[in-house]
């Protein structure tokens, strides 16, 4: 990867004092993954660049494995960019080569150090995740110019469409230092969803690099969550075995798909609204011991939790990963003995029998039938109402009619790319009443969220009440 | 003396402290065997001798016995068990897991056991303990019997003591010696003229007295009820009580046999469900033969285990925890089975569907129920067709399977159930395939271990299971599909031939060394793995799969998802496919409706298109605009004079490598618009109807794929070698640059058989040997530079190799269980392995 930076400051060459770094002379770093090779490709009076070439070992990367443990996936790709691409180990880079300019000193000119001075990077290929809109609102603020080609994915195939590259130049008049911790922490934020780091103390790291910019920035949170990405368990790890070739990283396409089903429906909190609908229809049941079928993050069970009640509640979801979110967001661990009695979180099926699930009084199905292939439904109607069989069961699902009234969503696109399908309110109901024929319920439609007059309300719920015997 | 219990008893020791129970236990029985209070009050309290810690030490003993009855062992209590309520528990527990409580009783004199409780510093306590104990005892003599033990004895010296010896009777329903073959015989109901067409159909012959036998040796099994309502309920008794007489015949007990056994003893009995009909036959009979018949109905045992405990019979089923064993519960039910307790629209009792629930290995035989056609659920079959009714009688040929039926001659008797619906529509999915709709979470759930015919058991572990499971649910077609996933293949040892990783001499000489001497070598398409059932019509994928409404077949990948998203587009592809083997003739040249086949379909590019786009085309995307740059800013240095003439090379070297690079994995793809841009390239015909042809070395599956190539389906190039012709395996690697310099991936080096057995097991059923230039997209575009090569030689093949041998074995046992219409689960529980074991982590590039 390269890295060359620009002053048009006269004399240009003080650039070498600022860098410490001879123009005359090329130099080179040992690194722990790699090597840094610093050159000035040109070195006049009016203008001077300097030039920080990193070569990654791109074996060592995997062989060796530097990072924090966990940070499996990625790591273990040999066909990787980051021998390319600018990324955390630029800002390694910046930070063992260029530390003294970084930490603003400067022996031989000192008041060049504070000055604020011409300046140009240019990256060959930096990684924008999120966009050419992102990288304009991370450095616009610092009081950049930011000029950025997109880099197409490969000719020779058009339809694939463009790369996630970017040629970019930035511009600015600012002190050397000042642009080195810029690029100290945007570039790996940029970069998102891969960190190389290659020590720990993130945090601190953080906060000594961002002093006096970041807690201004207004994109401080994106950039804080970004630049101290989470790690992942083992059995995540295992799911990530099992990825398809059509999408390598499913952790990062679930976080992407529910944001842009979050976005699509934020106007009206929509998710709320429904939470509160599905609460006091299981409130209204009178049920004791009660089921959330595909709890998820367990959103629903923190209500429930908080109601007396229901003295049994029981979450049960497929994504092991979901259910060990919901155990933090309920501090499961952390919870009194009584409380913790009263809640218990399943890693299950619902297109497989499920013993456990029997002798409930009432179930929870809150935005989960559109997550199965619809040949799969007759399956999971058959483990909820033939056997599972509680009294009163709540089955929520978005309303297909409603989409019209979301702009950010293009017409015929579903709210969520995991959805196999998205009903109208006929279809809907003509399920749910072929159902409560089936096994023996009766059923009614309660809507959810802000009623369209002409397109119904944008979450449409169902509920089944169970015939006496 | 001779005590006598059987094989499965729960054996209560009964004595004063002192009295020797332990000698004796330890004497007569295996250690394991016996469950001691003492031993389980130290357990839970380090002290052995601790009376406050009686209640814990009894729970923990009840849980032991309870397991090891459950599996079937013989148990024995060592305790005083003096009192009436300690035994009570016992007994309980005897009859929980239906085997018979016996109890031994050592009555020594006070005097013998205080002398020896005198020389135990343990056991402190004063002669009035042993007289309480004693005198408790003897209250208990009398009423043993009532309690519930079935076989007491009770020893009064220590000579009697020493002189017994304990013998263990198998009980009487164990005929697991008796290997058959056997004809069994559905609920006869007095049909004579039925049963004699049936039994001369089947080969037997009717000899003296109304002994049937077989010339071949067979043996006949009745399910019971032989008579009532029927018109030759004599003749029928006859047959049967000389064949079972002989030794050629076996019977169970039917409820209407107990019943005639019953009032022919002269109890009081109802008289009806056609009763009267057999009393009425029976009445122009001596007494002596009236006598005969209730005495061999009442000698009937309630249920038969056959064949090493793998055929089961009883007259109305029975399930697994009562196969084997004998108690009140068990014969009620094999007489009648398990009813609900709620009754039916005709007034009868409902009837609890065991079988739905039957997970037991052994084959269940039973009749009971008229149904209209005997239909095979879980391993289970009822053969009652309810000839007495106007059905037809059947016999089940064992261990042939095979069903044997001569219909009613006339309709002898009404049923109050209707059993033959009045219009007869074939159902549209058996028993099995209803059943089959929905698995149970029991059945795949937790570590889990998979018995497989090729490699022994196969281990899941949980978290492997637990991920499985949210693959198989989020994205798996229907189940229903899935008889097979593809194991992954190890490549070949690491070469050391300059610039490569891979090369054939090492996968020939893996071979050479497992014994193989001849080996096929195909050419190994990039594609993605795909699994291709197609059916010859929608009515086949209903009778072999069990399937309505989804199309002729399927297309899946190698973790049971859809390949083609769009329906039209798979019906399409599906239809080139059928029309391939139609045109080839193999719906009759192989007796079936169906075929699975294991293939690579192409382009890469179709399947990993996100791949392509986010990983590989984007490698090369930065790799190209970066190397770029930094040949510039190198040139522009170097033309000012600085010296990075070394750093300009490497990196110029580098920009090669990447080139090459992206002409690799461009050769992989092309636009695909229609399914005519694929290209199906088969490499196994795994199975058609009731066969998997693994028993088919690999020139076969090669040469008869080639029938079906043509339009979008290709025939794979392959080569025999003989691995000890150093001519011939020149040949193959010359071959092999030939494709690789060509382009291609490599080639996959399987033995010539299918399946091959060295002596150290199973050898790998195939072994690839890639290419240099696509090993690129393996171990990234500049693999070859020599500083990575040689890192990257040290690789561990082992965890792979062993990987691909128990996901080898799990893929074929699921085709095999699916060839023997096994139930699903059973099928699910070896495809479900294999997804499992995917997520084992192992080093992806090999």
């Amino acid at each position: 990867m390269l890295l060359t930076l620009t002053t048009t400051y006269q004399p240009a060459t003080d650039l070498g004092y600022l860098l410490r770094k001879n123009p005359a002379r090329p130099q080179s770093f040992e690194l722990s993954f790699g090597k840094a090779h610093v050159f000035y490709p040109e070195a006049s009076h009016e203008r001077c660049t300097v030039a920080l070439l990193v070569e990654v070992d791109p074996v060592g990367l995997v062989r060796n494995r530097r990072g924090p443990s966990g940070e499996g996936g990625a790591l273990e790709q040999y066909v990787n960019d980051r021998p390319y691409a600018a990324s955390s180990f630029l800002s390694v880079a910046i930070a063992e080569v260029f530390g003294t300019a970084l930490s603003g000193n400067c022996k031989e000119r000192p008041e060049l150090a504070t000055l604020a001075i011409p300046l140009q990077v240019t990256f060959s290929a930096l990684p924008c995740r999120g966009g050419e809109p992102f990288l304009g609102k991370l450095f616009a603020p610092l009081g950049y110019q930011v000029t950025a080609t997109r880099l197409p994915l490969d000719e020779q195939f058009p339809e694939w469409g463009e790369s996630a590259y970017f040629r970019v130049e930035l511009t600015a008049t600012l002190p050397l230092q000042q642009l080195l911790s810029h690029l100290y922490v945007l570039v790996p934020v940029l970069d998102n969803d891969k960190h190389y780091w290659v020590g720990d103390d993130e945090v601190r790291k953080l906060l000594h690099h961002g002093e006096g910019w970041l807690a201004a920035h207004p994109e401080r949170e994106a950039i804080a969550r970004r630049y101290l990405k989470h790690r992942r368990s083992l059995v995540d790890d295992a799911i990530a075995q099992l990825a398809e070739e059509g999408d390598p990283d499913p952790e990062l396409a679930a976080e992407t798909n529910a944001q842009e089903e979050a976005a699509v429906e934020s106007k009206i909190s929509l998710n709320e609204q429904r939470l509160g609908s599905v609460f006091a229809a299981l409130k209204g049941s009178h049920a004791v011991r009660v089921l959330d079928l595909g709890c998820g993050e367990g959103r629903l069970l923190q209500l429930l939790l908080k109601d007396k009640q229901f003295a049994e509640i029981v979450g049960l979801d497929v994504s092991h990963r979901a259910l060990e979110i919901a155990q933090d967001r309920l501090h499961y661990d952390r919870l009194p003995a009584l409380q913790k009695k009263r809640l218990r979180l399943l890693h299950g099926s619902l297109i497989y029998r499920d013993q456990r699930l029997a002798g409930f009084e009432a179930a929870a199905v809150v935005e989960v039938i559109e997550h199965l292939d619809p040949p799969r439904l007759a399956a999971f109607e058959r483990v909820l109402f033939e056997f599972a069989r509680p009294g009163t069961i709540v089955v929520t699902t978005p309303n297909r009619e409603y989409n019209v009234n979301w702009e950010t969503l293009p017409a015929g696109q579903f709210r969520h790319r995991d959805h196999r399908f998205e009903w109208t309110r006929p279809e809907f109901q003509g399920w749910a009443n072929g159902v409560a024929a089936r096994f023996g319920y009766s059923v009614r439609f309660l809507s959810v969220g802000p009623e369209d007059p002409a397109v119904g309300p944008p979450t449409q719920m169902a509920m089944f009440n169970r015939h006496p015997k | 003396m001779k005590i006598t219990i059987p094989e499965l008893s729960f054996v209560v020791l009964i004595g004063v402290s002192g009295s020797g129970k332990s000698t004796f236990a330890r004497k007569h029985f295996k250690a394991t065997e016996i469950l001691s209070s003492d031993y389980c009050r130290g357990l839970v309290s380090d002290d052995e001798n601790s009376q406050a810690a009686t209640s814990d030490a009894f729970d923990v003993l009840h849980f032991i016995a309870r397991k090891r009855l459950a599996a079937g062992k013989l148990t024995v209590v060592d305790a005083t068990n003096v009192q009436p309520e300690s035994r009570r528990a016992f007994v309980e527990i005897a009859r929980e897991f239906h085997c018979l409580p016996v109890a031994i009783v050592l009555d020594l004199p006070e005097r013998v056991a205080h002398e020896r409780n005198q020389t135990r510093p343990d056991r402190a306590f004063g002669p009035h303990v042993i007289r309480q104990q004693a005198q408790q005892l003897h209250r208990s003599l009398r009423g043993l019997e009532r309690e519930g033990f079935r076989h007491t004895f009770v020893l009064k010296s220590l000579e009697e003591i020493d002189a017994v010896v304990i013998e263990r009777q198998p009980l009487w329903n164990n005929l697991k010696a008796e290997h058959g073959p056997f004809d069994i015989i559905g609920d006869v109901h007095g049909c004579g003229d039925e049963l004699h067409e049936l039994l001369g159909q089947l080969g037997y012959a009717e000899e003296t007295a109304g002994n049937w036998k077989h010339s071949a040796g067979r043996k006949l099994v009745f399910v019971g009820d032989l008579v009532d309502r029927g018109p030759k309920v004599t003749q029928v008794l006859k047959w049967v009580i000389a064949s079972v007489g002989s030794g050629d015949a076996f019977c169970v007990p039917g409820n209407h046999d107990v019943k005639l056994m019953r009032k022919l003893r002269g109890r009081e009995v109802q008289i009806a469900h056609g009763l009267a009909e057999s009393l009425a036959q029976l009445a122009t009979e001596s007494d002596d033969f009236r006598t005969r018949v209730a005495d061999f109905i009442d000698d009937l045992v309630s249920h038969y285990v056959f064949d090493d405990g793998k055929l089961v019979v009883a007259h109305a089923g029975l399930k697994e925890s009562m196969q084997g064993r004998g108690s009140g519960a068990v014969r009620e039910f094999a007489l009648f089975g398990e009813t609900t307790g709620e009754t039916d629209e005709f007034g009868l009792p409902e009837r609890h569907n065991w079988a739905a629930e039957y997970r037991g290995s052994a084959m269940v035989v039973y009749g009971h129920t008229p149904v209209p056609e005997p239909d095979w659920l879980n391993r289970t079959i009822n053969i009652d067709t309810g000839c007495v009714f106007g059905g037809k009688l059947t016999a089940l040929r064992y261990p042939e399977r095979e069903l044997v039926s001569v219909p009613a001659r006339a309709k002898y008797a009404e049923s109050r159930r209707p059993f033959l619906p009045v219009e007869t529509p074939a159902p549209v999915l058996s028993a099995q395939q209803q059943h089959d709709d929905l698995l149970d979470l029991a059945d795949v759930t937790g570590k889990r271990i998979a018995g497989t015919r090729l490699h022994g058991n196969v281990t899941i572990r949980e978290g492997n299971a637990a991920a499985a499971l949210e693959v198989m649910s989020r994205f798996a077609a229907n189940p229903k599909w899935l008889i097979y996933l593809p194991p992954t293949m190890s490549p070949s040892e690491t070469s050391q031939a300059p610039g490569l990783l891979e090369h054939p001499v090492e996968a020939f000489a893996y071979y050479r060394h497992a014994g193989v001497p001849r080996v096929v070598c195909e050419e190994k398409h990039m594609g993605s793995r795909a699994v291709v059932i197609v059916c010859r019509d929608e009515a086949a994928a209903q009778r072999a799969f069990g399937i309505t409404g989804e199309g002729i077949g399927i297309c899946y990948t190698r973790t049971g998802r859809r390949f083609f998203d769009d329906p039209n587009f798979e019906r399409e592809f599906l239809q080139l496919v059928q029309a391939a083997a139609t045109a080839a003739g193999f719906w009759d040249e192989f007796k079936t409706g169906w075929l699975c086949l294991d293939c690579e379909l192409m382009p890469w590019s179709a399947k990993a298109q996100a791949l392509l786009k986010q990983q590989y085309a984007a490698v090369g995307a930065s790799a190209r605009a970066s190397l770029a740059a930094e040949v510039a800013t190198l040139e522009q240095a170097a033309a000012r004079g600085l010296d990075v003439a070394e750093l300009l090379a490497r990196t110029r070297s580098r920009q090669q490598m990447v080139g090459y690079y992206i002409a690799a994995y461009r050769g992989y793809c092309w636009p695909v618009n229609s399914v005519h841009d694929l290209k199906l390239a088969p490499f196994h015909l795994l199975a058609t109807e009731g066969k998997v042809h693994t028993n088919q070395p690999h020139t076969w599956h090669m040469e008869t794929l080639a029938r079906l190539a043509g339009g979008i389906i290709l025939a794979t190039p392959f080569q025999v070698i003989d691995l000890l012709d150093a001519a011939s395996e020149a040949e193959g690697i010359r071959w092999w640059e030939e494709l690789t310099a060509r382009g291609g991936e490599g080639m996959v080096v399987k033995p010539l058989d299918f399946i091959v057995k060295g002596s150290r097991g199973l050898v790998q059923p195939a072994v690839k040997c890639r290419g240099q230039e696509y090993l690129r997209i393996i171990y990234g575009p500049e693999y070859t530079a020599p500083a990575n090569l040689e890192r990257l030689r040290a690789r561990g093949l082992s965890a792979k190799r062993s990987l691909a041998l128990r996901e080898f074995a799990l893929g074929i046992e699921a085709l095999e269980r699916f060839a023997r219409k096994e139930p699903l689960r059973r099928v699910h529980e070896a495809v479900f392995g294999v997804l499992a074991l995917e997520s084992e982590p192992t080093d992806p590039r090999l």
